[in-house]
């Protein structure tokens, strides 16, 4: 095993980027796994643009060197390739194939572009996924179980330095009771997905 | 609560801001005090958390806790307690350290029987600051023993043992961070939580009086106590070197979070070196330092913004007689601009060390992707409120603004935001411009800004009769931090009933002779508002008070009451863009055909667009 994992998860807010994040770096303590993790807060709100990194193993610091990252995982297809300079031609990168639009582009200042040039400008940086993870997310029981999904998807792609087990236990510890069903499919299925 | 568990030896993952609050705890602090401000707000935030759980459960909380009126209210209050022999911790961003300077200073001159530490918050790349000052000036400025940590679990370190450096030197002590610390998890290793001694003691004592004479006996003593410090910095478990490979002549000196881009390229780049870490930055270790420097050939320093290391390493090696080269942001190696990442230190090593850099140059995407701004929230009242003033005087008016979203009016379609300085700046710049120009002044600032320091300069608006129109958008909480409560709400920060302050009570009391009460929801009335306000020849004072749609939202679905959605109505539409292009709420969009549309996902339903569509086309459409 690598003894350096850098994962960047990236999306729109409201999408529960940093609660993946969060859990993530949760699972990796869980797993007696070094870890940091960087947050966005502040002025980057609802709607803005956010983007975390995990890194584990024998890592000093939260922060990704350019071109280095293992897995790129995003919520929205324009935010993966906002922060595509974190990757190399190994780099998984997986992606919601949802677009979100901005305000900047329904307002009519700014366009947002064509959805089939960024999955296939995607494939030029690295082993693309695309998911439907709104789609699963809704079969799921609710769109807010998204970044589940997500989670599921990454546990699927032999970048973890620990089992799927451990993650899948942590979401299930940091959630309310009554969403445990909810969630445990979400990451079942995103799991799927990539696994078929 | 996973912070609060008394069990030492456990890991847990805690931010690097919680992980000061637990430092704190473990310490046995007695009071903590703030004023929120990013990148520091989640420090006082985990301690509001706390003292609101037990304020719940009907217990009295371990420590008291309060969100002071501004950060030097904050220090003073603490800095009391610390006087009387209490543990005390306050934190802030790194500007507010500005404000509370004038305590900072002369605190320093007369010190604690207790323990203070003050936590300053830098903001290097000015994430969400309005400058990137280095505070690390501030511990050198007043004489305060500074502690800069790298990792969540050395900043809760640093909290604990930084108590009892402080009640050591009986000193008030500097914690430096800066947003990659604040900002960034970790896992801590919890130790013994500490119990508070919740009550002082006040030993009247003439020194604690800063009288001309006592300020003269007092700065010797401050000069004493930094040679103290410098004792316990030699021996500090924080200052530290590491060797890696083999090293031949080369050192480091690095501090901060600059320490984990280092070493983990140095480690990548293969080099024979050795690090100094250094944790405890003020003052610096002397004499470890002069050995470091003798045995090297060249050293790098490597800290972020200001060369506050760098120069004080040039000065030792002088003193010491020692002509090594030292490379670093005289020799325009490292920039004093902006945070630092890895991408920068493999950069500039690879060209000291004359090695091939590994990191190759950042691809970018071909395809241009459009940006995602921050801007105020569907339904955000102070929308309402820029948009009836505009309507009021389209033209020729300047609009000093203020620190909070509202800054966020800079940004089109209302672009109502002209200057802006720091917190309370609007009222005072609005005074100066009202002198230099004939424009007339309308500026704006929120309810926790203008208890925060806006009532000074209202008051020299009103004694020096400036035409000016101030306006405080009073939206009842500190929005843009994160709703923490202040003077004007009916809680406090341990969750406990309040004295609320209204805004138009104090603007009156400062003798302001025409008031404007209005609720921006209700545009066309606010409108008139600032029509009567601006007639007014003086200073006029609008009180738009709506609260935060956020928080309202959150009120009425705990009451379960529905939020309505809004929709148009095609048919009436004439597509003259008002809501759109003027009024400037995101929660519209235009269809492929152009049509405008409103979306159910982000409308928050405040309905102001109903009052500004000149074609009664917006309605209700129905419940979410």
């Amino acid at each position: 095993m690598k003894d350096k994992t850098n994962i960047v998860l990236t999306g729109v807010g409201g999408h529960g980027v940093i609660t993946a994040a969060n859990i993530l770096g949760k699972a990796a303590v869980k797993a007696k796994i070094n870890v940091f993790v960087s947050e966005v807060h502040g002025m980057a709100q609802r709607g803005g643009s956010v983007n975390c990194t995990i890194r584990l193993g024998d890592v000093s610091g939260a922060l990704v060197a350019s071109g280095t990252a293992d897995a790129i995982v995003s919520t929205e297809p324009i935010e993966a390739l906002r922060y595509i300079h974190y990757a190399n031609k190994d780099t998984r990168i997986i992606t919601d194939i949802t677009p979100v639009i901005p305000f900047t582009v329904s307002v009519g200042s700014e366009e947002y572009p064509d959805i089939n040039k960024v999955l296939k400008e995607l494939e030029n940086y690295g082993k693309l996924y695309k998911i439907d993870a709104v789609k699963i997310a809704k079969q799921s029981g609710d769109i807010i179980v998204k970044n589940i999904v997500m989670l599921g998807a990454l546990a699927a792609i032999d970048v973890l330095p620990f089992k799927k087990e451990i993650l899948l236990e942590t979401i299930l510890e940091n959630i309310p009771a009554k969403y445990k069903d909810m969630n445990k499919k979400a990451f079942e299925n995103g799991y799927k997905t990539i696994k078929k | 609560m996973e912070i609060l568990e008394d069990k030492p030896g456990k890991q847990i993952l805690l931010l690097g801001n919680e992980a000061i609050t637990r430092g704190a705890l473990e310490a046995g602090v007695d009071v903590a005090t703030t004023y929120p401000g990013t990148p520091s707000s989640e420090i006082a935030d985990t301690f509001s958390l706390i003292a609101r759980a037990f304020t719940k459960q009907k217990k009295e909380p371990p420590f008291y806790f309060e969100y002071s009126t501004n950060e030097k209210v904050a220090l003073e209050v603490a800095g009391a307690a610390a006087i009387s022999g209490l543990k005390s911790l306050t934190c802030m961003k790194h500007v507010g350290l500005n404000v509370a300077s004038d305590t900072f200073m002369t605190y320093m001159y007369i010190g604690l029987r207790g323990g203070h530490v003050i936590v300053s918050a830098d903001d290097p790349s000015c994430h969400s600051s309005q400058n990137e000052q280095d505070n690390r000036y501030f511990a050198l400025f007043g004489g305060a023993p500074m502690l800069e940590p790298s990792t969540p679990n050395e900043a809760k370190e640093m909290t604990r043992i930084g108590f009892e450096i402080s009640e050591t030197l009986q000193s008030p002590l500097l914690l430096r961070t800066t947003t990659r610390l604040n900002h960034v998890r970790g896992a801590i290793e919890l130790k013994k939580l500490q119990k508070p001694r919740k009550k002082g003691h006040f030993e009247k004592n003439p020194n604690w009086v800063t009288t001309p004479a006592v300020a003269r006996a007092q700065h010797p003593k401050l000069l004493k106590m930094l040679k103290k410090a410098e004792e316990i910095s030699e021996k500090s478990q924080f200052n530290k070197i590491i060797d890696i490979g083999k090293p031949k002549g080369w050192g480091i000196v690095t501090s901060g979070v600059s320490y984990n881009y280092v070493k983990e390229v140095v480690e990548d780049l293969k080099l024979n070196i050795k690090i100094l870490k250094l944790g405890m930055t003020h003052p610096l270790p002397r004499k470890m330092c002069e050995n470091f420097i003798k045995s090297c050939k060249n050293i790098v320093i490597v800290e972020e913004l200001e060369p506050i290391l760098e120069n004080q390493f040039k000065a030792i090696a002088y003193d010491v007689g020692s002509n090594i080269k030292i490379y670093g942001k005289s020799t325009g190696h490292f920039s004093r601009l902006y945070e630092y990442n890895p991408d920068i230190v493999f950069e500039v090593f690879s060209k000291i060390f004359n090695i091939k850099n590994p990191i190759k140059k950042p691809k970018e995407s071909k395809i241009k992707l459009p940006s995602r701004p921050p801007a105020l929230c569907p339904g955000c009242p102070h929308r309402a409120t820029y948009y009836a003033a505009k309507k009021a005087q389209p033209k020729g008016i300047i609009y000093p603004t203020d620190i909070g979203c509202y800054t966020l009016g800079r940004e089109k379609p209302l672009e109502m935001a002209d200057l802006l300085l720091c917190m309370g700046s609007n009222a005072g710049t609005a005074c100066g411009l009202a002198v230099a120009t004939d424009k007339k002044i309308i500026s704006f600032m929120g309810d926790s800004t203008f208890f925060h320091s806006g009532i000074p300069p209202v008051i020299d608006a009103v004694h020096h009769r400036h035409d000016v129109v101030i306006t405080v958008l009073d939206n009842r909480t500190t929005a843009m931090t994160g709703h923490q409560p202040h003077p004007g709400t009916d809680f406090d920060g341990m969750g406990r009933p309040a004295r609320r302050i209204l805004v138009e009570d104090v603007v009156k009391g400062c003798g302001v002779e025409h008031i404007e009460i209005t609720n921006p929801n209700k545009i066309k009335e606010t409108t008139e508002a600032f029509k009567r306000a601006l007639d007014f020849k003086g200073t006029a004072v609008v009180v738009s008070k709506s609260p935060c749609i956020l928080l309202a939202n959150r009120d009425k679905r705990k009451r379960g009451e529905k939020i309505p959605v809004y929709h148009i109505n095609q048919e009436k539409c004439r597509k003259c863009k008002i809501c759109i292009g003027q009024f400037g709420c995101p929660a519209f969009y235009y269809g492929e055909d152009g049509s405008i549309f409103i979306d159910d996902q982000q409308c928050n339903g405040c309905g102001n667009c109903v009052d500004i569509c000149p074609f009664d086309a917006i309605s209700p459409k129905e419940e979410k």
